[in-house]
Order: structure tokens, then C-alpha cells, then sequence
């Protein structure tokens, strides 16, 4: 299995030992991480290049600059499991070939994020993105912790509702 | 003799069902001391349990039992095995229902004769009218304690309330107020008042909304004359050699077949499980089904025009703070078809919280159009759209090639737009969009419907059995002992959100029940 886990490695230890994959860091040792060793993901089925794959293409479909790679990485970790791993193989080789065939090393090495949106574009009706996507929409848009960072405030009965909490508190009308 | 009933016992009304429909109907003829059993196919549920959490709180009460789709309408290719965002609990939809509680308007329960023929609708007038339900709208108010009826006061405006009716006023519109709502303004009824809380479709924490589940069947179950079955699916409805019906097949919790006898049959499953259960009940007596003999069975869905338009200011509205759907514009549900279409439609007041705005902003859209629009979120306001829809012969719910759990063929849910459905959503669109504009937004989102709350017509009343499946009286035409007391009995939509007129029609329906079976007649 995968898990998320704020990791050990020091900054130079992983610098040393990644290979730079957009923002992250495919490390070789079964993990990919954050450049800031803030946070790393572990893989156990697939490979570091398709996770890294994966959280390049999840940022791509659904691309906020102010939500952090951590909550990406939370949405795509379940890839890394027997049952997904030919869809995984089969969708990260389409993905890489189109790349390639654009004249570039592989998708997470295109550095125009506008470049990459149109290789998905071009893959928008298979099987493989339409499961990551899908699955985009509740694995990175229910995590609680993402809320705060739209501003979404969540549950409120515990604290009485809004009703002494700003329900009507719009003031610039 | 009291609850609970024997299976064996003929002497019960079987009601299927305890939503709006079924729910108030059972509560109805218990208070009148007539013996009901009512089958609900879900589990119990009440404020205690509700969730203020959107996918979890889905998980917990929406019927995801499968169901298939076809036609052209976008719900069948972004959800297609999720027709619709209905309730499988006691209480039915209303835990989830929003609360806005409209009348319809008087040239609405005339829809052919207001409108005229409209091409490839099968309109037609409801044999009932706006008189005639005067009174038993009363009593649903009362009931339900809406707000702006008798002497409830309205509900305060919460955030994105303001923003819209700011909007509604630069354009001139008039009738825009805080909706007739059954939710609590002040304490009624022995429920407490709105704590603007939000997570309305959730249920309500407080029992501030008007829902059934805490309500009309505790009411029913006190009398002793009411016993609800819960996680009791109901298979067939069974018949004898003269063609009464005589009692019901149903699984039970632990998956069992029983059967429960009775002598008067009630069908309120909703518009899809309704004319499923009928169709379901085929025999060799009805090979088309029961109460079918004018095929229409199944016939004239309806889900009411619908739409959302969502908007981003440059400021923050926080739309999800408060009672969802507190807010509304009537100026636009009148009948001018001056305007390109027939009917009118209303624009509510409507949050979504962000994770079903993901869901539901634009189902299958990604990219920068789509996240920059969630990254605005807190600036966001929102409204729906609800209008009335045209009837359609082929719009029809049918039995699918796919089984349920319990082997059951399940409803296939065929639905296209009437070109006037379209006509007035366009319209609908560009009035919401302007009304946001006029308060400054920078971005406004025509939003798709969603999978339909309003189901509606798949049994229709009728004057004439060949038009329709029940009378007046929700009655089937075919057999006197089986009635149809849901929505799915509407003869048209009408604009106004259904759940008032089910309610009046199911009091309407057990004072007839009373009256008949008093009377010997049934």
C-alpha cells in the first residue's frame, strides 16, 4: 500500500538523490517527494515516474496554485495498488508517447503547463482520464483540510449554525 | 385494533412509501383512526443522525439502488446511473427537500387550456383547480408552518440572499423576498427556529425544516393506528380474479419475502419507483402492468426546467452560510409567451457547499476555465432555476434490462428536452446572469441541471382513463382500492417546487380514503 508521510530525508540527501520531475522529486528509493522534504509519497506497485506522472496530470486537470502538491499526491496515492496498475502502465505510456511525439523526453518533463493540457486534451476521451478525473473530483475536492484554502468553512452545527456567525454579514453591497 | 399489524390482517391501508406523499397520507388517515402499514424501503434517520457533510451525508440518505437513463438530457451522460438526488429513508425527500413551499398558480392546473396545444407535448388541464385546493393548500401550510402564509413571518436574508435580491431590484423586478419556506421563522409546532446553518439538503440538525421523518409519522405512529416497516422494499403488488387489489409482496430487512394483506393500496415510491412497482406487478390479468390500461404508466415524466446560475464578485458572498434556498424571485413564473415560451419558471436562492460544486458546476469540465471558478468560491453567489417543464409521452420511465439486489428489473429513466424546455431555460439563464451583473460580477456560470429532485407526472390524473392513470382523487381508473398519492400523479408541473401540492393532495386523498371507506365504498 501507499501512504503519504512527512519524510526523514534531509533536503540535500533527496536533492542528490531525485531526478526533477516539474515540482517534485522522484528520489529512486520508492518515493517521490517534495523538494522541501515537506512531504513524500511511497510507492510500492507502480513506479516513482508514473506517480510523478500522476500528480503532474491531476495538477493539470484540476490546476490551483494556492492548493499545495501534498493534497494532489493524497488524491492520486490509491493508483499505487494491483488492480490499477494496467490501467496506470497503459494510461502513463499513452501520455509519455504523445509527449514524445510532440518532441519532448516524456509528459512530466514538458514545461508549459498550456503544453501539457493539450496532450490531455488530445487523450480527453479515453478510459484512463476520465478515471482520473472522475476520481479527482471527490479525492482532492472533499479532503477537509483542502476546504480552507477556497475559504469553504464546512460543518457548522456544532457551532450553532451562522446565525450569530456572519449569515448575513455582507458588507459591501 | 392497534399497531403493529398482522401480515395476514386485510382490514389494513398498505401505504408504500413515507415521503411527502406517503408519509403525510399515513399521518393523515392514522389521526382518523384507520389501521396503515407503511413500507419504506429505507432505513430511519432522524436530526440526530443527519450529516453536515455533502458526499457523506449523500452516502447516508440518497437512493443509490441502480437505476439506468437514456435520451438526451446531460444528467444521462455525466450520471448516468443517478437519475435522480432523491431520499431512500422514512421521511422520504423530505430530509433533503429545500422548503420552498409555492401554490400553484390558477391558470397552472389548466395548462392545456392556458397554453393552448403546444407541439409534441401531451398537455393537458388537471380535473381539479385552484378553488377546489384552496383549502387543502391551507392546511398544508399550516401543516408544513411555511413562512409568509397565515401570520409566520418571513425567514431573514442570509448573504447570498442579499446579493440576489439587490440584483432582482436594479432590474426591476418586484415580487423577490425571502420565499414561502417551511422552515421555521420563529418556534412552531413544537420545532425550533432556523439557526441559518446551512446543509439544508443534508437534513435538518434542528428539526427547523418541516421534514415527515420527525414530524407526520411519529404524529401517526402515536395514534397506535400506524406501523412503519422500515427497509421493507416493496416487489409486487398483488391482485385477485375480480381485479382488487389485496395486498403487497415486500422484502423485508433481513431480505425475506413476506406478504402483507390489505385493502386499500397507496403508492408513493416517487415518480420512478412508483410506475416501476406498477410495472413490476404485470400479471396475467395485467400484462401491461397494473392500472395500466391506457399505457400511460410510466408516461409524461417530468423534472421541471431547471438550471443554476452561479456568480464570482470581486468581493466575498459566502453563499453557503444559512438557509439554502430563502430567496426568490417570482416575477418571471407567469404565462407570457411573448417571451419565446409557454409557462414561467421561479429563481431561488442556492448553495452548494465546495465539494458538490465540484461535482456539479460543470460535470466533466476541467482545466483553468473550471478551477478558477472554485478558486473564487467565497465570492461566489448562487441561484436555481425551477420551471415548468412540458410533458412528454416519450419522456418515461420503463422497466431496464438491469436487476436491483433484490433480482427487481429497475426503472430506466428516459428524458429530452421539450424545445420550449429550452426556450425558457435560455431565457432563465440570461435573466440570473443579468441579475448578477447588475451587482457587479465578474464571471457568471449558466450551471447544467442536476440530477432531478423534482420527478414528477409518471402517473398522471386525468379526466378521462384513457388519458391518464388516476382520477381526481389519486385513484386509479383501472382498480378502485389502489391509489397513487406522490408526484408522480401531477397531470403537468406547474413552476412552483412540488412538495406543498403533494402534501395538500395527500390530506385531500385521506379525508376521500375516510370518506369512502365510512361510506362502504372501498
Amino acid at each position: 500500500m501507499t501512504k503519504i508521510e512527512r519524510t526523514g530525508l534531509t533536503r540535500r540527501a533527496l536533492l542528490s538523490r531525485s531526478v526533477a520531475a516539474g515540482a517534485l522529486c522522484v528520489t529512486g528509493a520508492g518515493f517521490i517527494a517534495a523538494p522541501n522534504a515537506a512531504w513524500a509519497v511511497e510507492v510500492t506497485v507502480i513506479t516513482e515516474h508514473q506517480m510523478a506522472t500522476l500528480l503532474q496530470m491531476a495538477r493539470d486537470i484540476y490546476p490551483h496554485d494556492r492548493v499545495g502538491d501534498q493534497f494532489y499526491a493524497v488524491a492520486v496515492k490509491g493508483y499505487d495498488a494491483e488492480d490499477k496498475k494496467a490501467l496506470v502502465d497503459e494510461g502513463i505510456a499513452a501520455l509519455d508517447a504523445a509527449a514524445q511525439a510532440a518532441g519532448h523526453a516524456d509528459y512530466v518533463s514538458m514545461g508549459w503547463e498550456e503544453d501539457r493540457v493539450k496532450i490531455l486534451q488530445g487523450m480527453e476521451d479515453s478510459g484512463f482520464f476520465q478515471t482520473v478525473r472522475g476520481g479527482l473530483v471527490t479525492g482532492l475536492y472533499n479532503q477537509k483540510d483542502v476546504w480552507p484554502i477556497f475559504g469553504y468553512q464546512g460543518e457548522s452545527f456544532s457551532q450553532g449554525g451562522y446565525i450569530d456567525r456572519g449569515f448575513d454579514d455582507i458588507d459591501w453591497l | 385494533m392497534a399497531a403493529p399489524f398482522d401480515l395476514n390482517d386485510d382490514s389494513v391501508v398498505v401505504v408504500i412509501g413515507t415521503g411527502a406523499g406517503g408519509g403525510v397520507l399515513s399521518n393523515e388517515l392514522a389521526q382518523k383512526g384507520i389501521s396503515v402499514v407503511a413500507l419504506e424501503a429505507g432505513g430511519r434517520y432522524l436530526p440526530e443522525d443527519y450529516i453536515n457533510d455533502e458526499w457523506e451525508s449523500f452516502g447516508q440518505l440518497a437512493w443509490l439502488d441502480p437505476r439506468t437513463t437514456s435520451g438526451d438530457w446531460r444528467v444521462a451522460k455525466d450520471f448516468s446511473g443517478l437519475p435522480a438526488w432523491i431520499v431512500k429513508a422514512v421521511g422520504g425527500t423530505t430530509t433533503h427537500w429545500a422548503g420552498a413551499s409555492l401554490r400553484f398558480q390558477d391558470h397552472e392546473w389548466k395548462a392545456l387550456t392556458s397554453y393552448g396545444a403546444v407541439e409534441g407535448a401531451s398537455l393537458l388541464d388537471w380535473p381539479i383547480d385552484g378553488a377546489e385546493m384552496a383549502p387543502w393548500y391551507e392546511k398544508a401550510e399550516t401543516k408544513l408552518g411555511v413562512t409568509r402564509t397565515g401570520d409566520r413571518a418571513g425567514l431573514p436574508g442570509n448573504n447570498n440572499f442579499k446579493v440576489f435580491e439587490k440584483g432582482a431590484k436594479a432590474l426591476g423586478y418586484t415580487e423577490v423576498h425571502t420565499g414561502r419556506m417551511a422552515i421555521n421563522s420563529a418556534e412552531y409546532d413544537g420545532r425550533m427556529a432556523c439557526q441559518q446553518t446551512g446543509f439544508c439538503f443534508q437534513g435538518c440538525k434542528w428539526g427547523a425544516k418541516w421534514s415527515a421523518a420527525y414530524t407526520d409519522i411519529p404524529a401517526g405512529e402515536a395514534t397506535g393506528n400506524l406501523e412503519v416497516r422500515e427497509r421493507a422494499h416493496v416487489a409486487r403488488i398483488l391482485h385477485d380474479d375480480s381485479g382488487k387489489v389485496t395486498g403487497v409482496e415486500y422484502f423485508d430487512k433481513d431480505g425475506n419475502l413476506q406478504m402483507q394483506k390489505a385493502r386499500i393500496v397507496c403508492v408513493a415510491g416517487n415518480s420512478f419507483e412508483s410506475p416501476r412497482l406498477l410495472l413490476n406487478s404485470a400479471s396475467n390479468m395485467f400484462p401491461n402492468g397494473l392500472a395500466n390500461s391506457s399505457d400511460q404508466v410510466g408516461r409524461n415524466y417530468m423534472r421541471h426546467m431547471t438550471g443554476s446560475v452561479y456568480a464570482v464578485f470581486d468581493k466575498p458572498v459566502r453563499m453557503w452560510r444559512g438557509t439554502t434556498m430563502a430567496g426568490i424571485i417570482q416575477d418571471e413564473a407567469r404565462h407570457d409567451p411573448s417571451r419565446g415560451f409557454v409557462g414561467g419558471y421561479e429563481l431561488e436562492t442556492l448553495a452548494l457547499g465546495l465539494p458538490f460544486m465540484a461535482a456539479f458546476l460543470n460535470p466533466g469540465g476541467w482545466g483553468r476555465s473550471f478551477t478558477t471558478a472554485l478558486d473564487s468560491y467565497e465570492n461566489m453567489a448562487g441561484m436555481w432555476i425551477v420551471g415548468e417543464d412540458m410533458p412528454q409521452a416519450t419522456n418515461r420511465v420503463t422497466l431496464s434490462e438491469t436487476k436491483d439486489q433484490w433480482g427487481l428489473p429497475v426503472a430506466n429513466v428516459h428524458f429530452s428536452d421539450h424545445a420550449n424546455d429550452i426556450a425558457m431555460r435560455n431565457h432563465a439563464y440570461k435573466q440570473g446572469q443579468a441579475v448578477y451583473e447588475a451587482v457587479g460580477a465578474t464571471r457568471t456560470f449558466p450551471t447544467p441541471p442536476y440530477p432531478s429532485t423534482h420527478n414528477l407526472g409518471t402517473n398522471r390524473m386525468s379526466e378521462k382513463p384513457e388519458d391518464g392513470v388516476v382520477n381526481k382523487w389519486g385513484q386509479t381508473h383501472d382498480i378502485a382500492n389502489l391509489f397513487i398519492s406522490d408526484g408522480s400523479q401531477f397531470t403537468t408541473g406547474a413552476a412552483e417546487n412540488p412538495t406543498l401540492t403533494i402534501v395538500a393532495l395527500a390530506i385531500r386523498q385521506a379525508d376521500h380514503i375516510a370518506g369512502e371507506m365510512s361510506a362502504g365504498n372501498l
